[in-house]
């Protein structure tokens, strides 16, 4: 089958039951999505389906076949530019072990789709379903603010532009 | 004193202090040629073992720790460049090779690498001291909150301060004026006089042949340049686009899968397997069956793990399965009692006479607390990958002990210590976890079965479920106060002791102590875990200190800071984070304050936690967190690891639980094993005391102060007392008398 990852195409060969987490793990090679639970619990996983943002350790490969599947190494708009928030998520230093990020950036990177301006609660509701052993939820809030006010500052002139 | 854990160098490398250990970076002298073949590439020269010139002036340091989040892979070489007067933003990192011929050479004095016991009578000596901090680091081990505070002071500061020396020197030498003359600043050296400059790399070739001073004149704190900065760290940016490599994601050619389950009953050996439902499986390539588990190996995880499932596995029995957790509560109720009476409790605290003062008390206060067990839960499961080629053995994983994984599996396939080789990724967190060498046995010994490298991934319910846990404990108070409320006497009796052996004792002034121990055996196995004894002991003493406060009817801040005069570093804490969260203003009604004060590692924490109690469940609103650790060399990545030790705490004492039924761990996934999530997890705030104390840690002195804090605070907003954790087994209820 066929899957469409960050704009590039994938042929693999797996049963179609299998998770979307491990063919874009071990036959795609893109290792930035973790594993962490395995039943959708932590949002290691998370990555995008058309634009929505999904546990891949409980989505069957098959479900994202004809979708655009997007992960924490195709949100960069270019290999020599980072998105607003992998350079807010450097800003605000938020990091730790690392683990959990990808799956944070992503569940964030959702939530900006919908909500260029989300409020602590939005934030909350949104990120409620990342787990970060480290703690550092307070820096991801952070992070995300300064991101929605850069995509905020940046889309009204892109509008414009747009005509 | 002849056995030597690393917590037990940790413990008591601290109390040493300063002065007495300078110079173990540079002893015995300088070998950097010996590792200059595997560290140094083309146009790069090894100044001493802990740093390279390369032709361009870029310096690069090794670092001899894993980096699992705690920001060592920055903190360590800003020490070094500082030292050295090295320019930052040329300054690079390079984590030392897991290989015993680098620790061999690095550190080594002639002792076995990995030996437990040193000679007693080198103990007590400097040389001893010497020896044991070399030993530690030769062992590479992360963990003790240990990186900077011995590390960093012992071998980073010395490197660099020694490499400075030698780079002058050579400047000296070649430019033929008095050394005195030169000045050193972002990797130059200059002579005013005959207006010469010239990069670092110019004189590194020459100063590397020269004898380099064990102890060289390092920096006041008032010469600091970087130390005492936060410049951004180096792991961040491969952390937020998906391309820092953790043990989970390494690949090798023609790697293949596996999938593992052990017996839930720790202590079983596995009995018989049935695989007959596998055995057409396409994609399944071999079973393996291990002492106590068995692993499918294929040509995918999941695909091993569908299989592993369908398997028929028995396990021997052990005579633990019927172990029960309350069982090991009365166990230990009776192990305690038993102790008591026949006199067999080690003592840990005795001064004073603590049975006089209770029968002179005015009042007596007593009360049990219990705390359960706790797993680690690191956010990637435990994983390993290896690859056996005839008697070599290479191991890609995540550790917090590379050098001690390679001697367990060298010692376990019975192959020579130098023929086996980690090379260590980044940590998916540690905790202690990843100072367990159980997965990486594993996968060595499945991939010894077969002839590709296969890469070992835990479930997260085996990662539950086959940890090394924070024990459960009991621990229980009487007290004696005078007719002020004064403490006059203070008697504690617990199960177990490890580290840090300061983790029951109380800064206050109590005359009269008894603080007293015991053993109780159980099956479930033990751990370092965040912290680990103050984990529970801060919950302990500081919660009962409120109690004792309380019958005082003084307030908690107040009563504590009455019994610190002989501890003017705790007092000062205490009184920053009082300060700084606005202590004794009236609270909304349905919210309450609490407060905490403990010493671990070497820093002092005070905390002050604000909650309201919203109908019957709780909200944690606010953690203010007054931190002296000695001297913060990066107060950012410091207030960054103040925040995880703090949210790390919040969710054991809110919800951590493993508990025992039937001789296994009954939790297996975030679903029953819950962590704090963003929505539960407070506004906290961190206060750093700066000094020339000598430096505390930062990992873990957090975690320990947020339960009783928390406890506390629920104490002052409803009445009800929290002697046993986790609090999600509380029916937390208003105050009447706040409401009314």
């Amino acid at each position: 089958m066929n899957l469409k990852i960050n704009d590039q195409d994938h042929e693999v060969d797996v049963d179609p039951a299998t998770p979307l987490l491990w063919v874009i793990r071990e036959q795609c090679g893109l290792t930035g999505t973790k594993f962490g639970c395995g039943i959708g619990q932590c949002g290691a996983c998370t990555v995008q389906l058309d634009g929505v943002a999904v546990r891949s350790c409980l989505t069957p490969v098959q479900a994202a076949v004809d979708k655009k599947i997007t992960t924490i190494e195709g949100i960069a708009p270019s290999s020599t530019e980072l998105h607003a928030l992998q350079r807010a998520w450097i800003e605000e230093q938020v990091p730790q072990c690392g683990y959990c990020q990808s799956g944070q950036i992503m569940s964030a990177h959702a939530l900006l789709q919908n909500n260029v301006a989300p409020t602590d609660e939005d934030i909350d509701q949104a990120m409620s379903g990342n787990i970060c052993r480290c703690g550092t939820y307070s820096r991801i809030k952070k992070g995300i603010k300064r991101a929605s006010e850069e995509l905020a500052f940046v889309s009204p002139s892109k509008t414009e532009s747009h005509g | 004193m002849g056995k030597w854990t690393r917590r037990a160098f940790i413990t008591t490398g601290v109390l040493t202090g300063g002065a007495v250990v300078i110079g173990v970076a540079i002893r015995p002298g300088n070998r950097a040629n010996k590792v200059k073949g595997m560290m140094a590439g083309a146009g790069e020269t090894m100044v001493n073992i802990w740093l390279k010139i390369a032709a361009d002036n870029t310096v690069t340091v090794v670092v001899p720790h894993a980096e699992m989040g705690q920001g060592v892979h920055t903190t360590l070489p800003m020490m070094l460049a500082d030292e050295m007067d090295a320019d930052w933003t040329k300054v690079r990192m390079m984590e030392a090779p897991g290989t015993t011929e680098y620790a061999n050479y690095a550190l080594g004095k002639g002792f076995i690498l990995g030996e437990k016991d040193f000679p007693a009578f080198l103990i007590d000596t400097v040389d001893g001291l010497f020896l044991t901090v070399t030993k530690n680091m030769g062992l590479q081990i992360t963990g003790g909150s240990a990186s900077v505070r011995f590390t960093g002071m012992l071998a980073m500061r010395v490197a660099g301060a020694a490499a400075k020396a030698v780079l002058l020197q050579a400047a000296a030498d070649e430019w033929k004026v008095p050394l005195e003359e030169l000045v050193t600043k972002d990797s130059y050296i200059s002579h005013k006089a005959s207006n010469r400059s010239e990069p670092f790399a110019t004189f590194a070739a020459k100063a590397a042949e020269l004898s380099q001073p064990a102890k060289p004149q390092l920096k006041t704190s008032k010469e600091f340049t970087i130390m005492g900065t936060s410049p951004a760290r180096f792991d961040i940016p491969e952390k937020v686009d998906g391309t820092a490599i953790f043990g989970i994601d390494v690949a090798l050619p023609g790697m293949k899968y596996a999938a593992i389950k052990a017996a839930p009953v720790f202590g079983a050996k596995l009995k018989s397997v049935d695989a007959s439902m596998i055995k057409d499986m396409p994609g399944v390539q071999k079973v393996v069956q291990l002492e106590n588990a068995v692993a499918v190996i294929a040509d995918g995880y999941w695909l091993a793990k569908t299989a592993l499932d369908k398997l028929t596995i028995e396990f021997e029995k052990t005579g633990n399965e019927t172990v029960q957790q309350a069982d090991i509560y009365a166990k230990y109720l009776v192990d305690l009692k038993a102790a008591e009476t026949n006199g067999k409790e080690k003592k840990d605290v005795k001064q004073g006479n603590v049975e006089n003062a209770l029968e002179e008390a005015a009042q007596l206060v007593e009360a049990d607390y219990k705390v359960p067990y706790l797993a680690h839960a690191t956010m990637e499961p435990m994983n390993c990958t290896a690859h056996v080629v005839g008697e070599k053995c290479e191991l890609w994983v995540g550790s917090q002990n590379p050098l001690g994984f390679a001697k367990s599996v060298a010692k376990a396939l019975d192959f020579d210590a130098e023929n086996v080789m980690v090379h260590n990724q980044y940590l998916g967190g540690g905790f202690g976890r990843r100072s367990f060498d159980d997965v990486a046995l594993q996968a060595a010994r499945i991939a010894k079965e077969v002839d590709y490298p296969v890469k070992l991934i835990w479930s997260r319910e085996e990662d539950t479920r086959q940890d090394f846990y924070r024990e459960a404990n009991i621990s229980r108070f009487k007290a004696a106060l005078d007719g002020n409320g004064q403490i006059t006497a203070w008697k504690n009796q617990f199960l177990f002791k490890h580290d840090p052996v300061e983790a029951p004792h109380i800064p206050y002034d109590v005359v009269n102590q008894l603080i007293q121990y015991s053993e109780s055996e159980t099956h479930v196995p033990w751990g370092y875990w965040r912290s680990v004894d103050s984990s529970m002991h801060a919950f302990f003493t500081e919660s009962f200190m409120d109690e004792l406060a309380h019958t005082a009817k003084k307030d908690p801040y107040e009563y504590r800071r009455e019994q610190l005069s002989k501890a003017p570093r705790f007092l000062k804490v205490l009184d920053l984070a009082v300060e700084k969260a606005n202590w004794g203003t009236t609270l909304p009604p349905n919210w309450g304050r609490g407060i905490s004060l403990h010493q671990s590692f070497g820093t002092i924490v005070a905390q002050v936690v604000e909650i309201e109690i919203i109908d019957d469940a709780l909200k944690v609103h606010r953690v203010v967190c007054a931190a002296d650790p000695g001297f913060a060399f990066h107060p950012d990545g410091f207030e960054a690891q103040m925040e995880s030790g703090i949210v790390y705490g919040l969710t054991a004492a809110l919800y951590g639980e493993i508990t025992i039924e039937n001789g296994a761990v009954v939790q297996s996934n975030f679903h029953d094993y819950q962590m704090v999530r963003m929505n539960e997890s407070p506004k906290i705030e961190t206060y750093i005391i700066q000094s020339d104390n000598w430096p505390g840690g930062g990992g873990e002195p957090s975690t320990p102060g947020i339960a009783p804090a928390l406890s506390n605070a629920i104490f002052d907003a409803t009445g009800q007392r929290i002697r046993e954790l986790p609090i999600k087994n509380h029916k937390l209820q208003a105050n009447q008398k706040i409401l009314g």
